[in-house]
């Protein structure tokens, strides 16, 4: 019988069901961090428990880190006590850490796959929903609660139950200046951000044949901000040939049959689906969120909704809701909003072709007084190739600040926040309230040249315009 | 682990107005500088209750009135982004043990399951009559019961739904997992030593 990618990875990680009729899943591969693992760690202990397969666990420090000091301890006392946490218990447990000094540590969705760690066929679980990240590679790649993360240390498998499939074919060449990012937040303003809950997510069509590994990666990243705890696309040439050679990647004769187990994973083509949708890639717009749901985005060229325009009450209070905290009128214009604060980073666009394709095009331009612009490496690795190349001083020039690896300005876990009620193009993945670490900070969401656009001229632009992107 | 079987919960009721409620809003991330879970319950929704200066802004969950709830009341989509199980943590630590929404995100259900947090759903039409009577009677008893799954509030009640897995955990009281997982290892051996990259 035909089988999807997801089925497939599915049997082969099955080991049996429970009594309340979920299943057992081996998860293969388990990456954690310092925020969401040493509780779990701390039941382990409690329960008097080891780690079952410690060579299977990998560690890094991305949340609590400051970009801006790199000298320990931190100025900040619970995220110096957060880092050694981890470091003990990956040294008690003997787990691989990445550690700071590594030059490999960096935002964990980016370490595994450039360290050839995220492999297709495979499950990988984290404490973060960004998880769905290395399912660009073909894995079943989810978040998971603390108390699972002690589940996989005990047992090395989680409780779950079996999701469905939704295929999400995007066909056809993406306009000059419209980005990956561009085609999963299209995907969450259609199908909303409950509409994938329940279901794994495959993105398949010409696009996604067509797309680097880090352009499938970031569509991958925010499948979560539309419900969808996994999102997937089937290893092809593109992902054996970005997995070859990095350090944990099969060599030799176990590469070739590891080549050939991947490909047996591929979905299979005349297998069927919960639910199919299909998208043209020409429909797709430079795209900005205006409200507080990933889902609440507009094109460039569009207006934000009316009040009225919500087809039921619950709808229209969402709207209602979004711009009060927005501090926007309904039906204005998306371009020319006034922004304090650009981010380009995060585990959505922190890799070495966001920063390549920004500094592609901000040569020669200035960040616009009064904006605060910093960009921010989602890797160790990706800031030693990125300074290689010199993109560094490219953005200095422009008047960005160049940062150290983390997730800085996503989350407001670390130094970087925002002030008061400064409205930020950011190039991350939420702008829910609050999310860039003030209680009334305001959050656009954004691909990295689009951010780059709205820090040069200080308002929500069109990046193909203010650079000349060619259309 | 085997905990105590959960067939009902009862208590008072607080509605949070809203959909897509997130877990930075149920508890936001610069409070997760921790390496335990303890005092998380002082955190709960911190933002929605708190101005900037720290003072308690209009809020149900400010209001006396409903201080002793021990059951939410919110809208669509609720427990929706961040994986943290900080979220439903703050909740049981801040003293409730249910929450109804018209649907939940799903990272966030299994992590409420998990911790016996009972996470229900109900139609729009009946939270939003739930609501109107607690607000007009704050000290209403209202029961989740997952035998039936109904809620009751006063002599009334409509029907809720929970998916069935979950269910028979919270009635069954080991909705802990762990210990089932634990008793699976050697199957879980088998079944990683058929993977080639399972292996040390």
């Amino acid at each position: 019988m035909s089988k999807s990618l997801f089925e497939k990875v599915w049997d082969a990680h099955s080991v049996r069901q429970l009594a309340n009729g979920q299943t057992q899943l081996l998860i293969g591969t388990h990456l954690i961090h310092e925020v969401t693992s040493p509780q779990a760690f701390g039941m382990l202990r409690d329960k008097g428990l080891k780690v079952q397969y410690p060579h299977r666990t990998f560690a890094t420090v991305d949340h609590i880190v400051p970009t801006n000091e790199s000298i320990e301890p931190y100025s900040d006392p619970l995220a110096q006590g957060m880092i050694e946490e981890l470091r003990k218990n990956c040294v008690d447990n003997n787990v691989t850490f990445f550690d700071t000094n590594t030059g490999k540590q960096g935002i964990v969705h980016i370490v595994g796959p450039e360290q050839g760690i995220t492999q297709p066929g495979t499950t990988i679980a984290c404490g973060d929903s960004h998880t769905a990240t290395h399912g660009a590679f073909g894995a079943i790649a989810f978040g998971i609660g603390t108390s699972q993360v002690r589940d996989v240390l005990a047992t090395q498998t989680i409780a779950l139950n079996k999701l469905k499939v939704r295929r999400i074919n995007v066909n056809g060449e993406l306009a000059p200046g419209v980005y990956a990012k561009d085609v999963i937040l299209h995907i969450i303003r259609l199908l909303g951000t409950q509409g994938g809950t329940g279901y794994a997510y495959e993105y398949a069509g010409s696009t996604f044949d067509n797309f680097t590994m880090e352009e499938r990666m970031t569509v991958c990243n925010m499948s979560i901000e539309g419900g969808a705890r996994v999102g997937y696309v089937n290893p092809d040439a593109t992902t054996f040939e970005y997995l070859k050679g990095r350090p944990y990647s099969p060599t030799g004769e176990a590469w070739d049959a590891a080549v050939e187990s991947w490909k047996s994973f591929a979905s299979d083509e005349d297998c069927e689906y919960d639910d199919v949708v299909n998208i043209e890639a020409s429909e797709i717009q430079p795209t900005v969120t205006w409200g507080i749901t990933p889902g609440q985005g507009v094109g460039i060229d569009q207006n934000l909704p009316l009040i009225a325009d919500g087809a039921t009450l619950s709808d229209r209070e969402s709207i209602a809701e979004a711009l009060e905290y927005m501090q926007f009128e309904e039906g204005s214009a998306i371009k020319g909003k006034k922004i304090d604060v650009a981010f380009i980073g995060s585990c959505t666009n922190g890799r070495l072709s966001d920063f390549q394709e920004v500094a592609r095009y901000i040569e020669g331009h200035k960040v616009a007084d009064g904006v605060q612009a910093i960009i921010v490496p989602g890797s160790q690795v990706v800031a030693k190739i990125a300074e290689g190349l010199g993109l560094d001083k490219i953005f200095i020039e422009a008047g960005f600040e160049w940062r150290a690896a983390g997730c800085s300005m996503c989350l407001a876990m670390n130094p970087d926040k925002l002030i008061g009620d400064q409205l930020c193009a950011s190039s991350s993945n939420r702008n829910f309230k609050g999310r860039q670490g003030s209680p009334t900070g305001r959050t656009m969401l954004m691909s990295p040249l689009m951010v780059a656009a709205a820090a040069v001229t200080g308002e929500v632009s069109d990046a193909r315009e203010v650079f000349g992107v060619l259309v | 682990m085997s905990s105590t079987s959960i067939k009902q919960v009862t208590g008072k009721g607080v509605f949070v107005p809203g959909d897509d409620i997130d877990t930075d809003r149920i508890i936001p991330a610069r409070f997760m500088k921790c390496i335990t879970f303890d005092g998380l319950g002082d955190y709960l929704f911190y933002d929605v209750r708190k101005t900037e200066t720290g003072d308690d802004k209009k809020h149900n969950l400010n209001d006396p009135r409903f201080a002793d709830a021990s059951i939410l009341v919110s809208g669509n989509n609720f427990g929706c982004g961040s994986s943290r199980e900080h979220a439903p943590q703050s909740i049981l630590r801040a003293g409730y043990k249910a929450v109804i929404a018209g649907s939940f995100a799903e990272i966030f259900f299994g992590n409420s399951t998990n911790l016996g947090v009972v996470c229900v759903t109900a139609s729009d039409q009946d939270r939003e009559i739930l609501k109107d009577a607690i607000e007009l009677n704050p000290e209403l008893e209202i029961t989740i019961d997952l035998e039936d799954h109904k809620v009751w509030y006063g002599d009334q009640s409509f029907p809720c739904a929970i998916k069935p897995g979950a269910r028979d955990s919270l009635l069954s009281g080991n909705y802990d997992p762990l210990n089932e997982l634990m008793t699976g290892a050697p199957e879980v051996a088998k079944v990683a030593d058929a993977l080639a990259y399972m292996q040390a």
